[in-house]
């Protein structure tokens, strides 16, 4: 009963600050300017296919970078004494401490035409890297922003595997390639699962990114949601209904991603 | 453990994406210290504070320090980048905003829908300085709730070292395929569409849908050829030669021109938008006595011509226009001359089911692939 007090300020917390939102979502959702109930919100959601093809496509690129780079740096710095990793932990979490509003900015300043990459790259004498204002732009600047939330959980999980598990393997005969197949691979995918999940979201439905990267032109969920709340088309019933959409298509795939997990899981303790 | 991190990480981004949206910038009052109130602060109701919501890089912040120093009223100051994202902030409710500086279509559409407070003008003697001109206005005919800020035209702006002087003269730099990538297009649907509808002919106040269509469908021919849609974005990306085409306010333009010298303006032939933005009350503001002081402060000489100065938008202040250089005062784009302004159209207020159609076209616009 004790335990169950201590909840309760979270418990209120919840209620009002992600419970109720919700709700008012749903019902702005299914509802007209003049508060009568309607689906249209939700029939014209096809003309936005392309958007949602397009962000949920910007994202999985963008996560799957996020793996290919995050995976070895976690295994590495998992592996590594405690200097470097200290270190090495400390660099990863620094550009944190900056707001995510100003990096996304000096991004802006780097990629420009005339920016400082490309005055750099002329000034010895190779060719322009013309990427403002594109897609790419915007994927890389979702990597570097969440590259951290990859990083950061697959290392924790690595660091946790028991070493006499390994040793076990290795007195088995496995070589390292198979020690990492067989074994660290499927005890971090639990790591890999939360990182997924920490990248993929929020990559999902920025609006920042694309807005200073993309030149507001790949548009993304987030800047259509945004448009209809703070934007130049104000409506926020359709902006309800897209976020509506939008949260039960992530929440479906998290679903079947954590499925896939857990069935790995056990394989692995079988 | 590892939820324990993953919480904290959640909370560390959500609480960066939430202190990025707004920029807020408090001004200190200089040498107010807080508990020590001044016998303005006291005798004003409020508390002596007034929230000032106004265009981004749209005034000499000076400007709020010496307002503070002079009646002890602490500004709060925020931005917005377009009319639409301050409609959507006020209509969204929960924002707490004395003085708005919207441009004059906007004021017709907020006194329409019955969202501004009507001025106290006892409280702004000031007023008697602005040129009677742009007194009762037609977004505002009898002159109830607004208070010209600046006004000005709208133009295209290019770099001379850039663009042929043969493709200057009208709209259709913006959609000359030579300046593929190079093009700046403007972030809002007003003025975006507005454009479209001048480059074919037909009026910036058009109720007709099948026009309104045809200028979206002339915009989604622009979208490979733009580099960026773009508000405020425009000042670095014009003046570090990101980009060679743009269309944005006169004033702005002299800004740029003193960062980039390459730069040059000019008043499409089709014609253009001529804007006033004007300050104004919303409703039910909790300091309407501080904002009318603030406004009438704002019409004063010495703010009027130092922010004049800082801006180099259009003053509607007959005493700052008067104290201006006489070069700045004798710019025909500046000041427009007769035959100029006869190219001039401003910006009506809008019927709703037309304010909806902009919305869902400017949806299907920034949609579009």
């Amino acid at each position: 009963m004790k335990s169950k007090g201590i909840a309760v300020p979270y418990v209120v917390w919840m209620a009002f600050f992600v419970v109720a939102p919700l709700v008012l979502v749903v019902v702005y959702a299914f509802t007209t300017r003049d508060s009568g109930f309607t689906i249209e919100n939700f029939s014209s959601m096809l003309q936005y296919a392309g958007v949602f093809g397009r962000s949920f496509l910007l994202a999985f690129l963008a996560t799957l970078i996020c793996i290919l780079l995050g995976y070895p740096l976690a295994l590495l710095l998992a592996r590594e004494q405690s200097r470097l990793r200290g270190m090495a932990m400390l660099l990863i979490m620094l550009p944190m401490w900056m707001n995510f509003l100003l990096r996304t900015y000096s991004w802006v300043f780097l990629l420009e035409r005339n920016g400082f990459f490309n005055t750099l790259l002329a000034t010895i004498g190779l060719p322009k890297l013309d990427i403002i204002d594109t897609p790419a732009a915007v994927v890389l600047g979702m990597v570097y922003n969440f590259l951290p939330f990859m990083v950061l959980p697959i290392f924790s999980v690595i660091e946790k595997i028991d070493p006499r598990v390994i040793e076990a393997a290795q007195d088995l005969g496995a070589n390292n390639l198979q020690v990492f197949l067989r074994v660290i691979f499927p005890l971090s995918l639990p790591g890999v699962l939360s990182g997924v999940t920490m990248v993929f979201i929020p990559s999902v439905s920025t609006f920042v990114i694309s807005r200073l990267l993309g030149g507001g032109k790949s548009l993304l969920l987030g800047d259509l949601i945004e448009m209809q709340f703070l934007g130049s088309a104000y409506n926020p019933h359709l902006g309800s209904a897209i976020s509506l959409v939008m949260m039960i298509i992530v929440l479906l795939s998290m679903g079947l991603m954590n499925r896939f997990g857990e069935g790995e899981g056990e394989a692995v303790l079988l | 453990m590892k939820k324990t991190l993953a919480l904290m990480l959640s909370l560390t981004l959500g609480a960066g994406l939430l202190s990025g949206c707004v920029s807020t910038r408090p001004t200190t009052a200089t040498g107010d210290v807080e508990g020590s109130s001044s016998p303005t602060q006291e005798s004003s109701a409020s508390g002596g504070v007034v929230n000032v919501y106004n265009w981004g890089e749209y005034i000499d912040e000076s400007v709020l320090e010496d307002f503070t120093a002079q009646t002890g009223i602490k500004v709060n100051y925020q931005m917005y980048d377009s009319n639409e994202t301050m409609y959507s902030k006020l209509a969204g409710g929960g924002a707490e905003y004395d003085v708005i500086i919207p441009s004059d279509y906007m004021i017709a559409r907020l006194i329409e829908e019955d969202m501004l407070e009507p001025l106290n003008f006892d409280n702004i003697p000031n007023f008697s300085d602005v040129d009677p001109e742009l007194k009762n206005p037609e977004y505002d005919p009898e002159n109830l709730y607004s208070v010209p800020y600046m006004w000005g035209l709208m133009g295209v702006i290019y770099n001379t070292t850039a663009v042929d002087e043969t493709d200057l003269g009208s709209w259709d730099l913006l959609w000359n395929e030579k300046y593929a990538d190079d093009i700046l297009m403007i972030d809002n649907s007003r003025d975006a569409i507005g454009i479209a509808l001048k480059s074919l002919g037909y009026s910036y106040n058009t109720t007709d849908e099948a026009q309104i269509t045809e200028a979206v469908d002339l915009l989604i021919q622009q979208k490979p050829l733009v580099q960026a849609y773009v508000m405020d974005e425009i000042f670095g990306k014009l003046e570090g030669g990101n980009a060679y085409v743009g269309t944005y306010y006169y004033g702005d333009y002299l800004t740029m021109l003193e960062n980039n010298p390459d730069l040059g303006f000019y008043i499409p032939e089709e014609g253009t938008n001529i804007y006033v933005d004007a300050m104004c009350i919303p409703k039910g503001a909790a300091n309407k006595e501080n904002a009318e002081a603030f406004i009438n402060f704002m019409c004063s000489t010495e703010a009027g011509l130092k922010n004049c100065e800082e801006i180099w938008y259009s003053t509607p202040l007959l005493s700052v226009r008067e104290a201006l250089d006489p070069e700045v005062s004798s710019d025909p784009y500046a000041y427009p001359t007769a035959d100029i302004l006869a190219k001039c159209e401003s910006y009506a207020g809008l019927p709703q089911n037309i304010l909806d159609l902009y919305d869902s076209e400017w949806t299907r616009l920034k949609s579009a692939t």
